[in-house]
């Protein structure tokens, strides 16, 4: 007599009960959909010639012969809680499905209850690997309804940051990628040179990371004196360690081993999907946003888009280490390019009274007080602004209905849309080489369920 | 200036002022033909898709000709070889919005459709795999709707204290 409430080995039931997530897992071959079949395998053309017959995929092996097994949502490698529901024939991967949510908070909801003012606290949390770009994404989305021109030297300032923080965000890339391969001394070294430029960050935001820097209008504060020379040694050090990581991890037989040539992926599947960033890039087709459709200021700065041949794990690699020294580039000609005047517009809609003029007026003390509690209003409309960031496109479409608060506000997620290319990059390969793919396509979850 | 597909009706097709992206207004029955005519145009890529509640804003600016309803779906376009962008609404009905999936146009939209259901309750007709995605699967509501309140359910660690 098995009692009904112990979790005991016979009752697999109560064992699975308490993490199931139900319809979202994986479920038996034949309790599945066969468009849903496909997709779990991987099979996403619909282009002639390509298109697969869900009874014609030739699985091998019978159903009762194969294992589904859990991966995550506590596995150290899917970088956070993603949960990947693989079924196994031996260590080969037969399907996959990604089952995600597990750090959903309803970002976008609450968006919905946050004034413009109080919004970039908000989406910084998103993505928390690279938050510069994600107030800038936002920033720029309320600008383009109010229609108010952002002051030249905020332009460069936002640059110089977005690329530091894509330096920022590849080194915690090679470092976590490091470390799932087994190269912990990559770990180490990707976070020591990212603590140089979280150091920056807090002397000129006064945070290390969701710093709300960059906010409708501008940024938060100016760059504090002595900036260049801190940005130059910033930009040598790292600049000269990225040979050290080439010593370390290019050329390595280990490490190449584990990625030449496993997971390819080619350009119509990546577009068929919708991927973007490193992704894309890898199976050479040239888009990058900086260059392709250009923000800021970034058609003024001389740089070069870094592209793969083969879209395996080792170009995206290559992609990243390369982009860094790219990004550096960048911020090399913002120090000399930086212009002077304002760092944030001088719109009063927009901005607070310096504090100077509050302690000596009623009315830059009212206003300072409106703008603060009230916030701003955004005139009538709909807009869509994307920028690049290190995972890929970048977008905040945002309706506003003319009140202080945005209507709805949706994040276009580089890393929600990127996870769909895992189980077709994961067919057919090992289990080991499944982590080597959740590495390189490199998902925030913080981003994915927001 | 982007050419018309045939498709697109006349009267649907504005240019945004904030943007200078084109937004078309197709009918649900045009939608998924729409978006096939624009990706055999040469839009390869579909970047976003997402939802819309507008129970709280029904006064919001549409051209002439098309009917506000509660849902309304937003797709996002993307050329690569033109670098353009184009935006797609599509109204899809007050109390069951329901719209056909561009599924089979675009296999990357599988996931943005199953969060627009999730967070909406938009239904996609022919979706391989409507379930939710970023909610727990038997919870009740859309959360994104805007007669969902927020604080309903009470968050454990606000709660006070017990007299000492």
């Amino acid at each position: 007599m098995i009692d009904d409430t112990v979790r005991v080995a016979e009752r697999i039931d109560l064992l699975t009960a308490e993490t199931s997530e139900g319809e979202q897992g994986l479920q038996s071959r034949a309790s599945t959909s066969s468009g849903q079949l496909r997709r779990e395998v991987g099979a996403v053309l619909r282009l002639d010639g390509k298109t697969l017959d869900p009874s014609s995929i030739d699985y091998e092996v019978r159903d009762d012969e194969t294992m589904i097994i859990n991966m995550g949502p506590a596995h150290p490698s899917t970088h956070g809680v993603l949960r990947l529901m693989l079924e196994l024939d031996g260590e080969f991967v037969l399907r996959t499905k990604p089952v995600v949510g597990y750090l959903h908070t309803g970002m976008e909801k609450t968006g919905e209850e946050l004034s413009y003012v109080q919004g970039g606290t908000n989406v910084t949390r998103m993505d928390y690997l690279s938050p510069v770009i994600n107030e800038l994404s936002y920033s720029m989305a309320v600008e383009k309804l109010l229609g108010i021109e952002v002051p030249e030297r905020a332009v460069w300032i936002r640059m110089l940051m977005s690329e530091l923080n894509r330096v920022c965000s590849h080194l915690v890339w090679m470092a976590t990628n490091g470390m799932d391969l087994g190269a912990s001394s990559m770990m180490i070294y990707g976070l020591r040179e990212r603590e140089l430029i979280l150091a920056f960050f807090e002397k000129t935001a006064g945070l290390r990371m969701n710093l709300n820097y960059v906010r409708p209008g501008g940024v938060a504060a100016d760059l504090a004196d002595g900036w260049q020379d801190d940005v130059t040694v910033i930009c040598d050090t790292i600049h000269d360690r990225t040979f050290d990581y080439d010593q370390l991890l290019t050329g390595q037989p280990l490490f190449r081993q584990r990625m030449v040539g496993v997971a390819p992926i080619t350009a119509e599947e990546a577009l068929a999907l919708g991927l973007t960033g490193p992704l894309l890039r890898s199976t050479g087709v040239p888009w990058d946003l900086r260059r392709t459709m250009p923000y800021l200021a970034y058609d003024q700065v001389d740089f070069d888009v870094i592209v793969g041949t083969y879209g395996d794990n080792f170009d995206r690699y290559a992609i990243r280490l390369n982009e860094i020294r790219e990004s550096i580039r960048i911020v090399r000609q913002c120090i000399e390019k930086m212009p002077s005047g304002d760092y944030r517009s001088q719109d009063p809609k927009v901005t607070p009274p310096p504090r100077a003029r509050i302690g000596e007026s009623m009315e830059a003390l009212i206003h300072h007080f409106k703008l603060f509690t009230e916030g701003f209003q955004v005139p009538e409309g709909e807009v869509y602004s994307a920028v690049e960031s290190p995972r890929g496109e970048l977008g905040c479409y945002l309706v506003a209905d003319g009140g202080a608060k945005p209507y709805r506000i949706h994040v276009r997620a580089p890393s929600f849309v990127n996870l769909q290319a895992i189980p077709l990059l994961m067919r057919g390969g090992t289990v080991s080489d499944a982590i080597t793919v959740i590495s390189t396509v490199d998902p925030v979850m913080g981003e994915v369920d927001r | 200036m982007i050419a018309l597909p045939p498709l697109a009706p006349p009267g649907v097709l504005t240019s945004d002022g904030h943007d200078a992206a084109i937004c078309c207004f197709p009918t649900k029955q045009q939608y998924v033909a729409l978006v096939d005519a624009f990706k055999n145009d040469g839009f390869e890529m579909c970047v976003d898709l997402c939802g819309v509640d507008y129970l709280e804003f029904p006064t919001r600016q549409l051209p002439s000709g098309v009917t506000p309803t509660r849902f309304e779906v937003v797709v996002n376009l993307l050329s690569l070889s033109r670098r353009e962008r184009v935006r797609i609404r599509v109204q899809a009905g007050d109390d069951e919005p329901e719209v056909d999936t561009l599924f089979d146009v675009y296999p990357g939209t599988e996931a943005l459709e199953r969060e627009a259901f999730d967070m909406f309750g938009v239904l996609f007709t022919n979706h391989p795999d409507l379930t939710r995605i970023l909610m727990p699967e038997e919870w009740e509501g859309h959360p994104l709707r805007k007669d969902y309140g927020s604080g309903r359910i009470p968050v454990q660690f606000k709660q006070t204290p017990g007299p000492r």
